[in-house]
This record gives structure tokens, C-alpha cells and sequence, in this order.
């Protein structure tokens, strides 16, 4: 076996325990998710008798924000072909289409949320209010996170181009990205979807 | 090393000694039919549960002294690690010890459910029972009347209690009678007791709620009925009575508070103090206070 | 409004040592030790040998030996918490109110149960990992080296929140789980309650990357031909551990972040008010706390399985048996959670199927309970100390199993739920199972780990007067729990007649205390010794098994020379039973070994970490900034930094093992 092949193998070796350890990560969060989820479920009707996640969904609002985030795991797919075809150029333009519908999508969410506290149904107004808060604002948390991690990405590209280890890196995004949208897709359904029925 | 291992001997003697000339173990010492049950199940648990810890832990003495390195006697099989009959006995004698225990709790669960009401023909008496900074305060609906750290109850009655806090979480317990059932704010819980034995007994919190958690005691005195009626017309004619105002007062932090009665208990009070915590505090039906309503007690209102 | 803006709620109340006498004290005694060890480690130049062998050290063995130090000061100050609530509750009768007020004592049961379990406890265990897995598994490290000091700091910074609290503020006075609606903001305004929440958060968040770490360790790096059925039970048992940490920790971060974010926004997730359910804190922060009942004991599981196999000179009885019902156990902890609060009147359905959930865990543990005694028949049974550990083990574990599924009838529960019966139960299978097992873990691996052995005098010392000191100190209490005793009392009527045994109680205190005094002489004694108790073997204890003892002690830093192959349960055993039958040993060919470098990354981002709890604790709001720009940047940093390996070379290899064979080391 020569040196060459030797540290390809070592190579591939890592990067699927590495890859292994990100799963577990994922899988990690998406009980604190799940964690969230529990505490909606029990408390979206603790309302103090007031206000309810019933009366402010709008869902064509909260379309557009699906949509926006939707669009953006599709150009993340897109940067990660051009990553394949070591196309730097291409990768940064993708990943910054993608960065811009992410911050569409967190812009919209703040919107909303400040119009609520502005109207005095913060998240400390009823047990209801905090539930949805904390549920939608840890996956808009999350996004940002996100987001701000695609920036540093988006500098290792201009100054690694696309070694091994960036492309690793943009694995680990991608599927965090995905993750995000699987969520986004479960608090859409179970937090407006069944909150304006 | 010998005295150590005497040591060993002698203070599980000296606590069986202290056990039998103490008399005081109140869950050994039932004096209703609740606490009896618990007992009985307690005691058949262990009973059952001995019959195969104690051949263990004798078994475990056994083959350690049997098998000691110096004992060249004994056989030595490095590679025997596995044996089919004994480790069906192994999964066996835990399953079967299990299973009847199992039965035993579910039969018992239901039986002894706080909830379920005792048989008697004797009607019920309902207590409601609140758990306030650092004390309880126990309404009798019907008869009109409230204490504060006092109980009273007739011998051979039901007594149904209706259990809530207004501070944070405590448990109501009276281990001669029943076992324990939390108190809990905007929330119900539900215990029922029945004494046997004309005499007074240990109640107490058993939830940590704070500074004054150590002095929630308060006796329980199981009388007869003729007792009974007697301590209530007393109570009847106590001069305080338990107004919005007055119960809003009590809901502020104190401790060891003396045994107090009050005659007249605002109407819907328990109910109140329930709810309150889960909406807006509705214009109470305030009788006896023109002004006062429940305090919610909170910071952010 | 300036002094705001420096110190958020920071003030003089906060530091009681200005004006509390006894915390004055304890402050000054602190300094002083902390003076001493300064003094000591400059005047012997050692700031850079610390610098660069320990802290930004990214060696398992080294990050273990570091988190067995943080497990046994915690011990120690844990310790000191439980000897000062005997001393009260032995003294606090009557009309004597004792000489610590309610709001000292609750801050001292609830930092004793916080510090055992998360500060003493999970330290421990990782300890145990960091030593062992890697040298188990026939590996050269854990899967990720700079994530694994990154969780031995947070966890140490954690501890340091937890002792910062003594000086400055005040700890929760909770309880150690913290129940609202007693945690919310309304009955704790003071900074105790934020201390544990960040204390735990962030150690918490430790432990979740070790579980992660040590996981994928065990899936992709073990040996060639170690298959998942040919690995040592141990190894098993953290594999179980870890899923449980993944799963269960998760949970408990969210928790405490949602009681933070009533507390620090006045959200209402377990107010009583505006419909918040503290019920809901309790179901979750149980679905946490049960399983970590298991992800302590089962590692446990594993060191006996190990040590009597080891020191009865023979395999392990029933090892499929044993890796079955530690599996079976893992699933079964998920199922059991509301045990711990029957008296919420869930129902009697409800009830009697959580009651049974639990007994039927019974089964598997019992199952291996007789699997070690099966060891010992037919054995040869050598009473070095960790066999003493793992004796004591089995007998006082019998009693505290037994009564757990006592406490899991719920009729039989409603009396004794939270009374020191309870607390004798679970101080029964926590020091008799957790303990018992992590010291006879550690005094198993010591000579592997630093090249001599443990003194076994005085480690024989120190294990009886634990034994007895743990049956002198908790049989009482079952006593006392009997007589109606509830936990957490401060003080208590003459007329209950619990006086005589808690005094009694207080008397097994001191011997359990003087059996950590034995503890501590005994690493000292055993240190000046050192050279007299070096092991050349590898083999310290005669009867390995597995592949740890197949490399000189103490191990070298990268573990195996050559990556050993597998075909069997037992491989050193087959090996050495090879070479008795006169085969010789393959000489070996040393390649180049390929290895991470020392990285401080994981310290600073513990430290500025800590520094956004400390703001957060006290609303110093510039602190919480400079720390997260701190983490972020030091985890940026790190990523563009591409000199993060290098290769030992064979010849170096080659020099290291052969001065091991000259015994030079």
C-alpha cells in the first residue's frame, strides 16, 4: 500500500466517524425540539383566558416564510453540486443566495414577533405565549446560528478554496440545514397549521 | 480489622434494639385502614423480596470464602463461563419474584388509589385543605369552619380531603393514617383517610417549600363524633372569620404559627384559590369584604 | 446607574464573607490553599510544564487523570456538605434550632446532592472512560481529542460556578432538582437558584460532547476483528452509558433552559400563575433523572464485571447474559420516570404501570448481581482491593435493590416517598453501586494509567471504614424514614424519637469521613513510593484479560505501538496462555504513528463560557458579551487553523518501546 493510498484510507476513515459524531449531535438537538414541542403541546391553551396562538395566524404570512426557507435548502443543494465540481466561484454565489433567503426568513419571523410584543402578547403574557415563543424562536435561534455560520463558511472558501476540510464543513452545514427545515416543517404544522383549523 | 468486623454486628444490634424499645414508627403503627394496607404491602414486599436477597448475599459471602486464592482445594475452571441450566435459573427466580410482586402492585394501586372513596356507611366528611407560607389551612365546607394546623376528625369516618397550595409545592401526610398526596397551586388533588383510633396524631409536609418548610407540623386528633360536634360549635363560635381579606393576609410568608379557627369561610374560596392562578381574577362574590379580592401573590401582575 | 452597567446585581450583600463570620473563615482557609498551590507551582517552575502537559492537553489518559482529580475535590467538598447536615440534624431537637437557619442549610443539601451527582459522579465516570476505553478498544485516542478537553473544561468551569457560589451570593435552596414553583423567580429572587442553572447547563453541555465522543469511539475505532459481540463488558456498558447521555441530556438542557427563561424573562412555563404547569418541569426533568440513574450505575456495572473476572483469575459467567440485560436495562430506564412522583395523583392505572416499568428492571440487574457470583465459583479469588469494592458492592447493592422496588408500589410509596427512608435507599445504591464501583474502577486502572500500584494497606483501610461508616450512617435513616422522617427537615420535635438515631447517623458520617482521610494518605503514600510499587508487567493485576494489559505501564502516550488485532472475547488472556504454551510472540514492525497535537482551544472556550454564565447569573451584561464573542471567536480560530496533527516517527516508536522492554521508564 503506498503512503498515498494509505492517508486516503485514513482519510475516509475519519471523515465518517466525524460525520457519525454530527448525526448524534442532530439527533441530541432534535430532542430539545421534542422537549419544546412537549411544553406547546401541554401549554398552547394555558392562555390565562386570553390570547391564543388562534388569533394572529396568518397563514399566507407564515407561507411565505416556509417558502423562503424552503428555497433556501434548494440552493444550499445547489452550492453543494458545484462543491463536488470544486467550482469556488459557484459555490460562493450559491451560498450567498442561500444566506439571503435565510435572512429573509429570520427577518420575517422577528417582524412577527415584535408586532406581538408590541401588542402586549409577549412571550410572558400567559404560559401559552412563552410556549410559542420559545418553540419558534429556538428554531429562528437556530437559523441565525445558521446563518452565522455560513458567513465563516463562505471566508474559509476564499481562503482554503475547497480542501477537504471545507467540504467537510459544508457537509456538517448542510445537514444542519436540513434538520432546520424538518423542524420548520413540524412547527409550521403543529404551531399555525393546527393552531388557525 | 476484627474490631471493625464487630462493629459490623453490633450497631445493626443496638438500632434493633433502639427499633423495639422506640415504638414510635408511625408507618409500622397504622391506626386507619389506608395506612394499614401500606403497611401490610410494605411488609409482605420485603418478606417476599428476603426470600431470595438474603441467599444471595450468603451466597456471595460463600463462594468468595470457598474459592479464596489460598484454598488450593477448591476447583478452579478458568474457561467456565457459561452454563445453560443455571443461567435459566438466573433469568427464573428474579421473573417469577417479579411477577407476583407485580400483581401484588397492581392490585394494591388500585385498592390504596388516594383517590377511591373508603366504604363505609357512615357519610363522608370533604376537608379542603390549602398549603399556604409555612402553614395549612384546613376548611370544613359543611360544617362552616376553618383551622389553621389543626385537624380534627370523628373516629370510623371517611374524611374525603380536597388538596391545594398557595405557595409553592408541598405534600399533606399523615403517616398513621394514609400515605402522602402533593398540594399543589391551581391544581386538585384528592386524599382519602379514615381513623380508627381515638388519639393524636403526627401530620406534616413532606415537599420542601421553603424557610419554613421544618415547622409545617400539625396534629390530628381523631375523636369520638360526640367530641366531634362538640369541637365544631366551638370552632363555630371562634370571632375571626375567614374573609378575602383576612385569607389574603394568611397567604403571606410566616412560621410556626399557632392552632387558630375561624367561623365563616367566604364562599367559594378553595375554588377560588384555585383558579385564580389560571385566569384573570374574576370580581369574587365578596359577602363579607366589599373591596378585597385574591391576591394572586405574584411579582409580575 | 455606572455601577449597574459594571456590576449588574452584583453588591455588597453579595459577598457574605465581608460580614458572615463562618463564611469568612471558610474564605480566608480557601485563599490560603490557594496560596500555597500558587506558591508551590511557582517556586518549583511548573506554570509551563502545567500549561503545556495538562491544560491544553488533548491525551485521554491525561484529560482522565485531570477529571478524577475535579471528581475527588468535589468528593471532598461534597463530603464536608453531608458531615455539616448530620452534625445539624443531630443536634437541631427540641427547642435547639441547631446552628445553621434554613437558609444555610438548604443551600447545603441541595449543593451536596448537585455537587455528588454532577460534580463528583459524572467526573468520575468520564474519568473512568477517558482512562480505560481508548486502551480497552485497542485504540490510539477517543474520537475527538479537542472535544474532549473541551468537555473535561466545561465541566471543571461548571464546578467553579458551583464553588464560586460559596463566596459570592448564594447557592439555589432548592433542593438539588430544583422543583418550581420553589425555583421560580417569585420564591427564589436571589442568584442561588442561577448558579445552578448554569452550573448544570454548562457541565451539562460537557457531557452530552463526552457522550457523543465516547460513542463514536466505540463504534469506529475498535481494533480489527473486535467485533461488537468481542468487546470487553465494560465497554458495553459505556456504549449504553453513552446513549443514554444523548438521549437524556438533551432533555435536561431544555428543561433548565425553560426555568431560566421564566426566571431571566418572566416567561411562564412553571409559574403557578398565567397557566404555567411546574408539573411539566417535574415529568421532564425525571425523564432526564431517571435514565442518569442508569448512565452512572451501568459503567459501574461494567468496572465489576471487569475486576471479578480479573481477579477470580477467570472469565466473566454469562457474558451474553450480561450484555443483554444491560441492554435490556437501558431501554427499560425510559419507562420508569414517573416512579419518582406517585403522589402527584396521577391514578392508579398510571401508577401501577410505572410501579411495574420499575421491578421489572429488577430482573436484568439481578440477573447480573448472579452472574458475578458466578464468577467467583470455580475461581480463584484474590482479595486485592477492588475485589474488596466489588464484595462490598454486591451485598450492600442487594439491600438497596430491594428497597427501590419497595419504593416502586406506589401504595407503599405514598409513605415513604421523600422520606429519609428514601434518602437512605438511594444513598444505598448510589455509594454501595456508583461509588463502590468508580474507586474500585479506579484503583483497577491506576497502575495502567501511572506505572504503580495504589497502596493496598491503606486502601484496604479506606474500604472498611466506608463499609462501615455507610451502614453506621444509613441504616437509621431507614429507621427514622420508618418513624415518619421526612428529607430536608431542619429541625425537629423531641417527642418524634429520631434524636438517638440521627446522632448515630452523624457517628457513620465521621467514619465515612475517615475512610476519604485513608483515601487521600493513600495517594500520598503511594506517590512517595512510587518508585518502590513500580509495575513492569503491564499485567498489574496477573489476571488481565483484555487489551490494556497488553501494553507497558504506564501506557505511552499513543497507546499501542502496533494496533493490535482481535479474534476473541479475551485477547491478552489467549495471548499469554499462547506464550505459557511456548509460542513466541511476533516481533513487531513499527510504523508511523499519526497524532493530534495540544490545542488550548477547548480551556477558552470553557472560560469565556463561564464568564457568560457568571453575567447571566448576575446581569453583567458586557461580561455576557465579551464571553460569547470569546467562544465564538475561539471556536472560529480553531477551524482556520490547519497545523493540528503531526506523525510520531517509527523510530521513535521503536526507541519508546524498547526502553519499556529495559524497564528505564
Amino acid at each position: 500500500m503506498s503512503t498515498h493510498e494509505h492517508h486516503d484510507h485514513h482519510q475516509q476513515e475519519t471523515d465518517s466517524r466525524l460525520v457519525f459524531g454530527f448525526w448524534l449531535y442532530i439527533m441530541s438537538d432534535c430532542l430539545i425540539f421534542a422537549s419544546l414541542f412537549a411544553a406547546f403541546a401541554v401549554l398552547h391553551n394555558a392562555t390565562f383566558d386570553g390570547f391564543s396562538v388562534k388569533q394572529f395566524t396568518d397563514l399566507p404570512y407564515v407561507l411565505t416564510e416556509t417558502l423562503f426557507l424552503l428555497a433556501s435548502s434548494f440552493t444550499y443543494g445547489m452550492a453543494i453540486l458545484s462543491l463536488y465540481k470544486n467550482n469556488r466561484n459557484k459555490v460562493i454565489t450559491w451560498l450567498i443566495i442561500t444566506f439571503l433567503l435565510g435572512l429573509c426568513f429570520v427577518a420575517l419571523e422577528v417582524n412577527e414577533f415584535t408586532h406581538l410584543i408590541g401588542e402586549g402578547h409577549g412571550p410572558d403574557s400567559s404560559a401559552a405565549m412563552s410556549s410559542f415563543f420559545t418553540l419558534v424562536g429556538t428554531h429562528g435561534f437556530h437559523v441565525s446560528m445558521g446563518l452565522f455560520w455560513m458567513l465563516v463558511m463562505i471566508i474559509q472558501l476564499f481562503v482554503f478554496n475547497t480542501s477537504d476540510a471545507v467540504k467537510r464543513r459544508l457537509t456538517y452545514l448542510g445537514l444542519f440545514w436540513a434538520f432546520l427545515d424538518i423542524v420548520w416543517i413540524f412547527v409550521f404544522s403543529i404551531v399555525y397549521l393546527m393552531g388557525a383549523i | 480489622m476484627n474490631k471493625l468486623k464487630n462493629l459490623f454486628f453490633i450497631v445493626p444490634a443496638i438500632g434493633l434494639a433502639l427499633l423495639l424499645s422506640g415504638c414510635k414508627l408511625a408507618i409500622l403503627d397504622p391506626q386507619g385502614p389506608i395506612a394499614a394496607g401500606e403497611k401490610q404491602l410494605l411488609i409482605d414486599a420485603t418478606l417476599l423480596m428476603l426470600i431470595i436477597v438474603i441467599p444471595v448475599i450468603l451466597i456471595s459471602w460463600g463462594f468468595a470464602w470457598r474459592y479464596r486464592a489460598s484454598n488450593k482445594k477448591a476447583t478452579y475452571r478458568p474457561d467456565e463461563a457459561h452454563n445453560n441450566i443455571i443461567e435459566f435459573f438466573c433469568w427464573l427466580v428474579p421473573c417469577i419474584i417479579i411477577i407476583v410482586l407485580g400483581i401484588m402492585t397492581w392490585r394494591s394501586s388500585h385498592e390504596l388509589d388516594p383517590y377511591k372513596p373508603l366504604d363505609s356507611k357512615v357519610p363522608p366528611i370533604t376537608i379542603q385543605v390549602i398549603s399556604l407560607n409555612w402553614k395549612w389551612l384546613f376548611i370544613y365546607p359543611d360544617q362552616h369552619i376553618a383551622t389553621i394546623n389543626f385537624l380534627q376528625i370523628p373516629v370510623n369516618t371517611p374524611i374525603q380531603f380536597l388538596i391545594t397550595s398557595d405557595a409553592p409545592m408541598n405534600s399533606l401526610e399523615i403517616p398513621q393514617l394514609a400515605g402522602q398526596i402533593y398540594a399543589m397551586g391551581g391544581m386538585q388533588t384528592k386524599l382519602h383517610i379514615m381513623g380508627n383510633t381515638v388519639g393524636d396524631y403526627m401530620g406534616l409536609s413532606t415537599n420542601l417549600s421553603g424557610a419554613g418548610f421544618s415547622d409545617m407540623n400539625f396534629v390530628v386528633r381523631v375523636s369520638t363524633q360526640a367530641q366531634f360536634d362538640q369541637w365544631i360549635k366551638t370552632a363555630q363560635s371562634a370571632p375571626n372569620k375567614l374573609t378575602v381579606g383576612v385569607y389574603n393576609k394568611l397567604t403571606e410568608p410566616t412560621m410556626k404559627d399557632p392552632v387558630r379557627y375561624f367561623s365563616d369561610i367566604a364562599p367559594n374560596l378553595f375554588h377560588d384559590v384555585i383558579m385564580k392562578f389560571m385566569m384573570p381574577i374574576p370580581a369574587l362574590d365578596v359577602a363579607n369584604d366589599g373591596t378585597e379580592v385574591l391576591k394572586l401573590g405574584h411579582k409580575n401582575v | 446607574m455606572f455601577e449597574k452597567l459594571l456590576f449588574g446585581n452584583l453588591n455588597y450583600e453579595a459577598f457574605p464573607f465581608l460580614y458572615n463570620p463562618i463564611i469568612t473563615g471558610a474564605t480566608i482557609f480557601t485563599i490560603l490553599v490557594g496560596l500555597i498551590i500558587l506558591g508551590v507551582v511557582t517556586y518549583n517552575k511548573l506554570w509551563v510544564y502545567i500549561w503545556k502537559e495538562w491544560i491544553t492537553t488533548i491525551d485521554h489518559k491525561k484529560i482522565g487523570v485531570m477529571y478524577m482529580i475535579l471528581a475527588f475535590i468535589m468528593l471532598f467538598r461534597g463530603f464536608c456538605d453531608a458531615a455539616l447536615m448530620r452534625s445539624q440534624q443531630a443536634i437541631a431537637v427540641g427547642h435547639s434550632a441547631g446552628y445553621l437557619p434554613p437558609e444555610h442549610y438548604d443551600q447545603i443539601f441541595t449543593a451536596h446532592g448537585v455537587i455528588m451527582i454532577f460534580f463528583m459522579a459524572m467526573p468520575f465516570m468520564f474519568g473512568l472512560f477517558n482512562l480505560a476505553v481508548p486502551l480497552q478498544i485497542g485504540a490510539r485516542d477517543v474520537a475527538y481529542p479537542y472535544l474532549n478537553s473541551l468537555s473535561f473544561w466545561l465541566t471543571a468551569v461548571g464546578a467553579g460556578l458551583v464553588m464560586i457560589s460559596l463566596y459570592v451570593g448564594e447557592f439555589a435552596k432548592t433542593g438539588w432538582l430544583a422543583y418550581p414553583p420553589l425555583s421560580g423567580i417569585v420564591y427564589s429572587p436571589g442568584v442561588g437558584v442561577d448558579y445552578y442553572i448554569w452550573a448544570v447547563q454548562i457541565s451539562g453541555v460537557g457531557s452530552l460532547l463526552s457522550g457523543i465522543n465516547f460513542l463514536v469511539t466505540i463504534f469506529k475505532m475498535r481494533a480489527p476483528g473486535m467485533t461488537l459481540f468481542k468487546m470487553p463488558v465494560f465497554i458495553w456498558t459505556v456504549l449504553c452509558s453513552c446513549v443514554l447521555i444523548i438521549l437524556a441530556f438533551p432533555v435536561l438542557t431544555a428543561t433548565l433552559a425553560l426555568l431560566f427563561l421564566d426566571r431571566f424573562f418572566g416567561m411562564h412555563f412553571f409559574t403557578m400563575a398565567f397557566g404555567g404547569n411546574a408539573m411539566m418541569y417535574i415529568n421532564l426533568i425525571w425523564i432526564w433523572g431517571h435514565p442518569e440513574v442508569y448512565i452512572l450505575v451501568l459503567p459501574a456495572f461494567g468496572v465489576f464485571s471487569e475486576v471479578v473476572a480479573n481477579f477470580c483469575r477467570k472469565a466473566l459467567f454469562g457474558y451474553h447474559t450480561m450484555v443483554w440485560a444491560t441492554l435490556s436495562i437501558t431501554v427499560l430506564s425510559f419507562v420508569v420516570w414517573l416512579h419518582h412522583f406517585f403522589t402527584m395523583g396521577a391514578g392508579a392505572n398510571v401508577n401501577a404501570f410505572f410501579g411495574i416499568a420499575t421491578m421489572i428492571i429488577a430482573i436484568p440487574t439481578g440477573v447480573k448481581v448472579f452472574n458475578w457470583i458466578f464468577t467467583m465459583h470455580h475461581g480463584r479469588v484474590h482479595f486485592a482491593t477492588p475485589m474488596l469494592w466489588t464484595m462490598g458492592f454486591i451485598t450492600t447493592f442487594a439491600i438497596g435493590g430491594m428497597t427501590g422496588v419497595l419504593m416502586s408500589i406506589p401504595p407503599v410509596d405514598f409513605q415513604v416517598h421523600n422520606s429519609l427512608f428514601l434518602v437512605a435507599h438511594f444513598h444505598n445504591v448510589i455509594i454501595g453501586g456508583v461509588v463502590f464501583g468508580y474507586f474500585a474502577g479506579f484503583i483497577y486502572w491506576f497502575p495502567k494509567i501511572f506505572g504503580y500500584k495504589l497502596d493496598e494497606k491503606l486502601g484496604k483501610f479506606a474500604f472498611w471504614f466506608w463499609l462501615v461508616g455507610f451502614y453506621v450512617a444509613f441504616m437509621p435513616l431507614y429507621v427514622v424514614g420508618l418513624m415518619g422522617m421526612t428529607r430536608r427537615l431542619n429541625h425537629y420535635g423531641e417527642a418524634t424519637g429520631w434524636h438517638p438515631y440521627l446522632v448515630v447517623a452523624a457517628g457513620g458520617a465521621v467514619l465515612i469521613g475517615i475512610g476519604i482521610f485513608f483515601q487521600f494518605l493513600q495517594f500520598y503514600v503511594s506517590y512517595k513510593n512510587r518508585v518502590k510499587n513500580r509495575e513492569q508487567t503491564g499485567d498489574a493485576w496477573e489476571g488481565g484479560r483484555t487489551l490494556e494489559w497488553s501494553i507497558p505501564s504506564p501506557a505511552p502516550f499513543y497507546n499501542f505501538a502496533v494496533i493490535p488485532s482481535v479474534d476473541t472475547l479475551y485477547p491478552f488472556w489467549q495471548q499469554k496462555q499462547k506464550i505459557a504454551a511456548g509460542e513466541k510472540p511476533v516481533a513487531p514492525h513499527y510504523q508511523d504513528i499519526h497524532m493530534p497535537k495540544n490545542t488550548a482551544t477547548g480551556f477558552w472556550i470553557a472560560m469565556f463560557g463561564g464568564c457568560v454564565c457568571f453575567g447571566l447569573i448576575w446581569h453583567i451584561y458586557w461580561l455576557i458579551a465579551v464571553g460569547l464573542i470569546g467562544v465564538f471567536a475561539a471556536t472560529i480560530m480553531r477551524t482556520f487553523d490547519t497545523k493540528i496533527d503531526y506523525y510520531v516517527k517509527a523510530d521513535e516508536v521503536t526507541r519508546t518501546e524498547n526502553s519499556y522492554l529495559k524497564g528505564a521508564v
